[in-house]
């Protein structure tokens, strides 16, 4: 008994394992030893992926309906593993010409991401909490892990306070539910509203409260507005490794929560939180398309450039359809390639070893760094949502997912925003391609960061040669979510 | 031939070259060469191929013709369907035809970044294709709005001083509208199951859903055409946009929009269709009018052609909407008309922009006295934008104001009236640039023509008195096709209970 559900929870046991491991090597050895502590944890990220990939058979509940493993939680998990192990390679050099290297970064990171497979999994809320707070914890100490820097840490302070507080609110909204409805497990929830609704009552007014505060706190994790503020601060203070880290697996794995929690226990329900997620998902892709026309800074721009697109990843969410479920899979595991592949280029944003955060300084890019150029490009095209570009696919999903659930308000004001956002990208564009070129940046970028760019580049641009696998896989694993 | 997959070697081929040209490695003078001649030799092999098209596309049927089909995104149901019939074949000749003509005209005039403009121009050709073959309404999707890319880059990088506005307008205005079509294209796909093109024609969709979808196409459609008043974008496009940027534009971009109207709205939506048909009517003498007295006062050459485009695409909505035989027919017929003619007069344009890098007509004059083969060719062309008889234009004006006629008396006679102000602006034109004394100093020096300008001309020319003194090899291509589709909105009228939406106007 016991057994089986270890082996359901290997990747997470191996990953703990690994973390606490290298958590020692790097106590004995010291900071020196920080870049294979490095090289070690995305190779141990690369086992637990492949682990997690190969062993289709060990779905299925363990330790009670705490942990849940389904054909989603596989997906999500991979989307997680691929964005940690592509940041954790990207921040080497980063932290290599800062001299800040730490064997406690890579460790951290492991344990965040964790955290996040732990959120994925989660069948109760209790393993919620857990998950959510290994990776917050996690988190907070990265933000400000360059603690000789003002910014970092001001970035850390805030995320903490802020996350702290969003923590509390989702503990709050699940204190009440476990008070109205008597029990904390998703499947027991779940069982308890199909009732209320086959007796054909109103869910009690606690319920409702705390499936709102509830949603709230997950609101703050994925950064939907009204609970973004925290975004452009930490995006921007954050060392840029740790943007690119934030931005994308965090972001996945509370999508993925998020997704859980309202398919799943409160699917019943969907007329309770529908109104709810249409509202903070036009608020986030109107503010995410405004608010960015104005930002100099690149970092800020992507904080809300990414407060749009879990905008439209809400939008299948609001759906409430498997349909929903499919094209939320699909924005997110479009988003992390996008998201990879553009903070690879703001890393290699370098002139005299001084790293650039300014979006001006992007000017010229085709004429001095023609290859980033493009890459950059197709980035931002596809985050536009431009076809062929695999950003348009998304997009097609989420609005799809809206038009069959007669969403069509939201539906309309999502593409008209989208076309305000499409200015912003368009601007890097133009700044890189129309503009005459400053100070070129330095050269080379290393080999990692070029095949990072390239791969991301290439998977972005020809992902409309053969779409069939991602989408095919995103369709299982939103039916397997259902089913469960 | 029948074996080959014509269509997608057609649409895909320019990838090729485009394959090639990023292998180009050496001195920029180098590479600026070679890539001049990768894309020459890619464009000219490719319009060869379209050629197979012509010749083996069978006359007298309405069917769709050298069909492929393959999977795309199973989970929905979209494959990769192309094919063509009568509407759509001549358009991808025009593409192939025009693009080889665009890089030869690109060929001084381009010096910088030789490589990636014609990257641009390549992959421009394999979309512009791509879209007219389209048989599927996702695939059409992906092609009409991935031109936006090329487009922005050519105008921006490339383009005039106001460069950059120009660009971010036209992408901008067409993207606005685009999603649009993209909403209504996801509810027909829900309502119908299915995007394939030849299901959603023979599809009825209900009355309650039409109007709603027709707005949505027409949101998207009437930027492209571009239709009064959301035509602002245009002149500054054309403006700012390099010569052979222009001629595309002008060429296939604008023609995207009637196509779409043609294919889409009128045979998908024939009641909303009906329903909004004098609303397109009063747009379409609006553009007609307005533009052509607009035109009258402007001073920049380019921007003149630009509103003049708008009036002449004016007759194409009016013409699609008759839905009558020859009103149909003079659309079509006047878009690839269009095509030609403002290609050609973009490319005239261009020539004196090359030698003196001005647009200003009051900065030109009495050029028949050293350009005697210039001011000719531009005869030929301003005479084919009038619309003179045994010229292509022509034919266009006379079908479309033959189809109002039987419609409307007074929309024929407000069209007609657009054709003298379309007479009075090109004269104006011709005057002001080609006669008068030659006073201005750095004109006296100014060269004719020269052998490569002649190349780009000479087929033009001959495609414009082809068209215009034997237009039946062109109208036995479309009539079938036309035909059908006037029979299946007649049919689909009358199963509706005779268009009720339509009852809602006051008699007309």
């Amino acid at each position: 008994m016991i057994a089986d559900d270890l082996m359901i929870v290997l990747p997470e046991l191996l990953l703990a394992g690994l973390a606490t491991l290298l958590l020692m090597f790097g106590v004995f050895r010291g900071n020196r030893s920080t870049p294979s502590v490095l090289m070690l944890s995305v190779a141990g990220l690369a086992v637990v992926f492949a682990v997690l990939v190969l062993r289709p058979g060990a779905h299925g509940d363990a330790f009670g309906g705490l942990f849940v493993a389904d054909g989603f939680a596989v997906f999500m998990k991979a989307l997680v593993l691929i964005g940690s192990a592509a940041t954790m390679i990207m921040s080497l050099r980063y932290f290599e010409r800062k001299q800040a290297l730490r064997f406690e970064y890579p460790v951290l990171m492991l344990f965040a991401t964790l955290g996040m497979l732990m959120m994925i999994s989660a069948g109760d809320l209790m393993s919620l909490y857990l998950g959510l707070e290994l990776q917050s914890l996690s988190l907070y100490v990265i933000a400000a892990f360059r603690r000789d820097n003002l910014r970092s840490t001001e970035a850390g302070l805030k995320y903490f306070v802020l996350g702290a507080l969003s923590s509390g609110m989702l503990l709050y909204g699940a204190s009440m539910i476990y008070g109205f409805s008597g029990t904390t497990s998703f499947q027991a929830l779940a069982a308890v509203f199909a009732e209320t609704m086959v007796a054909g009552e109103a869910p009690s007014v606690g319920l409702v409260v705390g499936l709102v505060f509830l949603i709230a706190g997950l609101a703050f994790k994925v950064s939907a507005v009204p609970f973004h503020m925290w975004t452009p601060d930490v995006y921007e203070g954050a060392p840029t490794p740790v943007t690119a880290f934030f931005a994308t697996a965090p972001k996945i794995a509370a999508m993925a929560l998020f997704v859980r929690v309202v398919m799943g226990p409160f699917g019943d329900f969907v007329g309770q939180w529908q109104q709810i997620l249409v509202v903070i998902s036009i608020a986030s892709m109107v503010l995410g398309a405004l608010a960015a026309i104005n930002q100099t800074n690149i970092k800020r721009l992507m904080a809300y450039s990414s407060i749009g697109h879990v905008g439209y990843a809400l939008v299948g969410l609001a759906a409430g359809t498997e349909a929903g479920v499919h094209g939320v899979i699909v924005y997110m595991a479009i988003y992390l390639f996008m998201n990879i592949g553009t903070f690879a280029c703001i890393l290699c944003m370098r002139r005299k070893d001084v790293m650039l955060e300014g979006i001006d300084d992007l000017k010229g890019l085709s004429k001095s760094n023609p290859l980033m150029a493009l890459v950059l490009a197709i980035f931002m095209f596809s985050m536009a949502g431009i076809p062929p570009l695999a950003g348009f696919f998304g997009k097609l999903y989420v609005f799809l997912a809206a038009i069959e659930s007669g969403l069509y308000t939201l539906a309309v004001v999502g593409v008209l925003s989208s076309v305000v956002g499409a200015f912003y990208y368009l601007r890097i564009v133009k700044l890189m391609y129309f503009d005459e070129p400053g100070e070129s940046f330095d050269q080379p970028v290393g080999g990692e960061m070029v095949v990072i760019l390239v791969g991301a580049g290439a998977a972005i641009l020809l992902f409309f040669v053969f779409p069939a696998p991602l989408l095919d896989g995103a369709a299982a694993a939103a039916a397997a979510l259902l089913a469960g | 031939m029948s074996s080959w997959p014509i269509l997608s070697l057609v649409t895909f081929l320019p990838l090729v070259g485009v394959l090639f040209i990023l292998f180009i490695r050496g001195e920029p003078d180098v590479v600026a060469r070679n890539a001049r001649y990768v894309a020459l030799w890619t464009s000219l092999i490719t319009f060869v191929v379209s050629l197979s098209l012509w010749i083996g596309f069978e006359r007298g049927t309405a069917d769709f013709q050298f069909v492929e089909k393959t999977e795309w995104i199973p989970d929905l149901g979209i494959s990769y369907h192309m094919g063509v019939d009568g509407i759509s074949v001549l358009f991808v000749l025009l593409s192939t035809l025009l693009t080889p003509l665009c890089v030869i005209a690109s060929w001084e005039a381009i010096k910088v970044r030789v490589k990636e403009y014609m990257i641009a121009f390549l992959v421009l050709e394999t979309l512009m294709v791509g879209m007219f073959c389209a048989l599927d309404f996702m695939v059409f999707y992906v092609f009409f709005e991935g031109v936006l890319i090329p487009m922005f880059l050519i105008i921006g990088i490339w383009g005039g001083e106001r460069r950059v506005y120009a660009a971010f307008k036209f992408f901008l205005y067409t993207l606005a509208g685009s999603v649009l079509l993209l909403l209504a294209l996801l509810a027909m796909y829900y309502e119908s199951g299915t995007t394939d093109i030849p299901t959603l024609l023979a599809y009825d969709f209900p009355q309650a859903m039409q109007p709603w979808l027709w707005l949505a196409f027409f949101a998207s459609f009437a930027v492209k055409v571009p239709m009064w008043p959301v035509h602002t974008w245009l002149p500054d496009a054309h403006v700012e946009a390099p010569t052979a940027g222009s001629v595309i534009l002008a060429g296939v971009l604008l023609k995207m929009g009637g196509y779409g109207f043609l294919r889409f709205s009128l045979p998908m939506l024939p009641d909303a269709s009906l329903f909004f048909t004098p609303f397109v009517f009063a747009l379409s003498i609006i553009a007609i009018i307005y533009t052509s007295l607009v035109a009258l006062a402007q001073e920049d050459m380019k921007k003149l052609i630009a509103y003049s485009s708008v009036a002449h695409m004016g007759f194409v909505t009016l013409g699609t909407f008759t839905a009558t035989q020859q009103g149909i027919e003079g659309a079509l017929f006047q878009m690839l008309s269009h095509g030609v003619v403002s290609a050609a007069l973009f490319l005239i344009v261009g020539v004196v922009y090359d030698r003196l890098h001005t647009r200003l007509i009051e900065r030109y004059g009495g050029l028949v006295e050293r350009m005697p083969a210039y001011a000719l060719t531009f005869m030929i062309f301003m005479l084919a934008s009038v619309g003179l008889p045994g010229t292509s234009g022509f034919v266009g004006e006379f079908l479309v104001l033959v189809g109002i006629f039987q419609v409307s008396t007074w929309a024929a006679l407000l069209a007609a009236s657009g054709m003298i102000l379309g007479a009075a602006y090109m004269l104006y034109l011709y005057r002001r640039v080609i006669f008068g004394t030659l006073v201005k100093a750095d004109l006296k020096a100014i060269l004719d023509v020269n052998r490569r300008e002649v190349l780009v001309f000479a087929p033009l020319v001959a495609l414009v008195f082809w068209m215009g003194l034997y237009p039946v090899s062109f109208l036995e291509i479309f009539s079938a096709s036309v035909t059908n589709l006037i029979a299946d909105h007649e049919r689909s009228l009358a199963a509706s209970g005779g268009g009720s939406l339509a009852a809602l106007w006051p008699a007309r």
